[in-house]
């Protein structure tokens, strides 16, 4: 493995194409954490933005005039308002107003880190998108079939969780699957935050090397890899899930 | 999942209607704006209703420092319609690339639409503000290129690979009915695309360009990571030069959403409109 590196400090020498982060045993250990820290912050994200898509879009279907308006509002909100805002508006503006709890060595620290806002921020913003993509899934549901459940004696949320929510989801994946990759491409915000993800380590180390170039084309190529993966996964699981016989 | 195989009293699904707010029975009409304003100016207000004589208000502080922070957003529009500009042009351009009857017009094409279309917007914006040179020198004249234009530009570069993809999608989702037809009635391969397909292509791609304006007016924000002074920079000028008063930061944020929100809700219920009004029956 050690050749494997030097390789890379040799075509330093050779042509100046500079990439620190495989040769370098300290960069390398950055760009791995900030790889973790992105692929932490992106399964965050995708599994609160999809739990609060398929609540909320059981909310809507609610009798109560409210609860829908309430929902709807939310929607509406994150989806008109720049995702950068947003997080500024939990770190700093909501951030601001909690209280902060001592730490183990006699400091302060606040309640949540930025971490935990950047996932907060970003799950409530792709959440709002995922609400749409379940409520039209529901929607494809036939009433007929809530009716069926209906007179066996399910619960509304019984109803949800047992019947449409599983109909829904097939539908609902190809969009969801969009929404999902747009996700996981909007995490690189949380580097406005200073949470340590692979644009925040890639930052730090082309400031310590001066090799912007090199770089960026790695961030990239790392992107694409990242989002290919979730797309194969996806499509993967889409067609694990697919009703016989239904579409196509 | 257009059709369903089979006619039958109690299918397994519906067909999928596109994702639209016609369902919304809650509409945001004109004047919600208001109790929503008047909310965001004065909630704050009350609670450091008494934080002493010397420091003026976060209404007041807020109020003063309101055009500024319009000047700002404003400059976001002019960038947002500038890169919008740039990208449709040298999207469409590329989108009709993608149809090219060369292989490979057609697979360059769909490797740069692909390539910018799954990159981070974040990332591509860094990547022209670093890599553009800060001075262009055509024929000897030395054109400067400031920081807002290579933040337009490079914001234009995720825009041009989408624009590509609805051009694509756009003349792809029509009949091949239609080609078949203009080539009996001898019509060339220029003239079909021009004459015939575009012109319907135009009132199918509207609603999703417009839903990408707006994504991209939301992005413009990106620009103050990089250093380009528009309304977020401001906003974060402006609270330190008040001394960080905490405050303060609720009341300014939330301004800024409420900008945006103002310029983008309008367009997406446009939107909306839009694709009902173009939606094809069938």
């Amino acid at each position: 493995m050690d050749i494997f590196f030097e390789w890379f400090r040799h075509l330093y020498d050779t042509t100046g194409i500079n990439l620190p982060f495989i040769y370098d045993a300290y960069d390398r250990n950055r760009m791995i954490d900030g790889f973790w820290m992105t692929i932490k912050l992106s399964i965050t994200c995708l599994f609160f933005s999809t739990i609060i898509g398929m609540v909320g879009a059981w909310l809507q279907g609610s009798p109560l005039k409210w609860t829908r308006r309430i929902v709807n509002g939310y929607i509406q909100v994150f989806r008109n308002t720049p995702p950068l805002v947003q997080m500024y508006f939990f770190y700093f503006a909501i951030g601001s107003l909690l209280p902060k709890v001592a730490t183990d060595y006699g400091g302060e620290a606040p309640l949540l880190g930025s971490f935990a806002w950047a996932a907060i921020s970003l799950s409530f913003f792709a959440g709002a998108f995922n609400v749409e993509i379940f409520r039209s899934g529901v929607e494809a549901v036939p009433k007929s079939t809530i009716e069926a459940a209906e007179a066996l004696g399910f619960s509304r949320l019984q109803i949800y969780r047992d019947i449409t929510l599983p109909l829904a989801l097939r539908v609902s994946l190809p969009a969801l699957n969009n929404n999902l990759v747009n996700l996981v491409k909007t995490t690189t915000l949380a580097y406005a935050i200073a949470v340590p993800e692979m644009l925040y380590e890639a930052n730090q180390i082309w400031s310590d090397n001066v090799n912007v170039t090199e770089m960026m084309i790695f961030l990239l190529l790392a992107y694409f890899f990242l989002v290919g993966i979730l797309v194969w996964g996806m499509n993967r699981w889409e067609q694990s899930m697919k009703i016989p016989g239904y579409g196509e | 999942m257009n059709n369903r195989p089979y006619k039958t009293d109690m299918p397994v699904l519906l067909t999928v209607k596109p994702m639209s707010g016609d369902k919304f029975n809650f509409k945001l009409k004109l004047w919600h704006v208001f109790p929503v304003l008047l909310f965001v100016l004065f909630y704050s207000t009350f609670g450091f209703a008494d934080a002493g004589p010397a420091k003026s208000s976060v209404f007041e502080t807020l109020v003063r420092w309101m055009p500024l922070l319009l000047k700002g957003f404003l400059f976001n529009l002019l960038i947002s319609v500038l890169a919008m500009g740039v990208g449709t042009a040298v999207g469409a351009t590329l989108g009709l690339g993608q149809i090219s009857q060369s292989a490979w017009v057609r697979k360059f094409a769909w490797f740069v639409t692909q390539f910018f279309r799954n990159s981070p917007w974040l990332v591509l914006l860094f990547f022209a503000m670093f890599l553009l040179p800060f001075e262009v020198e055509i024929v000897g004249v030395k054109i400067p290129l400031p920081d807002w234009l290579k933040a337009t530009i490079g914001l234009s570069l995720p825009v041009m690979a989408n624009v590509s993809e609805i051009v694509r999608g756009a003349v792809k989702s029509l009949p091949s009915g239609q080609w078949e037809a203009a080539e009996s009635l001898a019509y060339t391969r220029t003239q079909t695309l021009w004459l015939i397909i575009l012109p319907q292509c135009v009132k199918r791609m509207l609603p999703p360009w417009m839903n990408l304006y707006s994504i991209l007016t939301m992005a413009t924000v990106l620009a103050s990571i990089v250093g380009v002074s528009e309304v977020m920079t401001l906003t974060g000028q402006v609270l330190s030069s008040e001394g960080g008063r905490p405050e303060l930061l609720a009341p300014f944020y939330s301004f800024v959403l409420l900008l945006f929100f103002a310029y983008c809700y309008p367009i997406a219920r446009f939107t909306v409109h839009l694709e009902k009004r173009f939606a094809v029956i069938s």
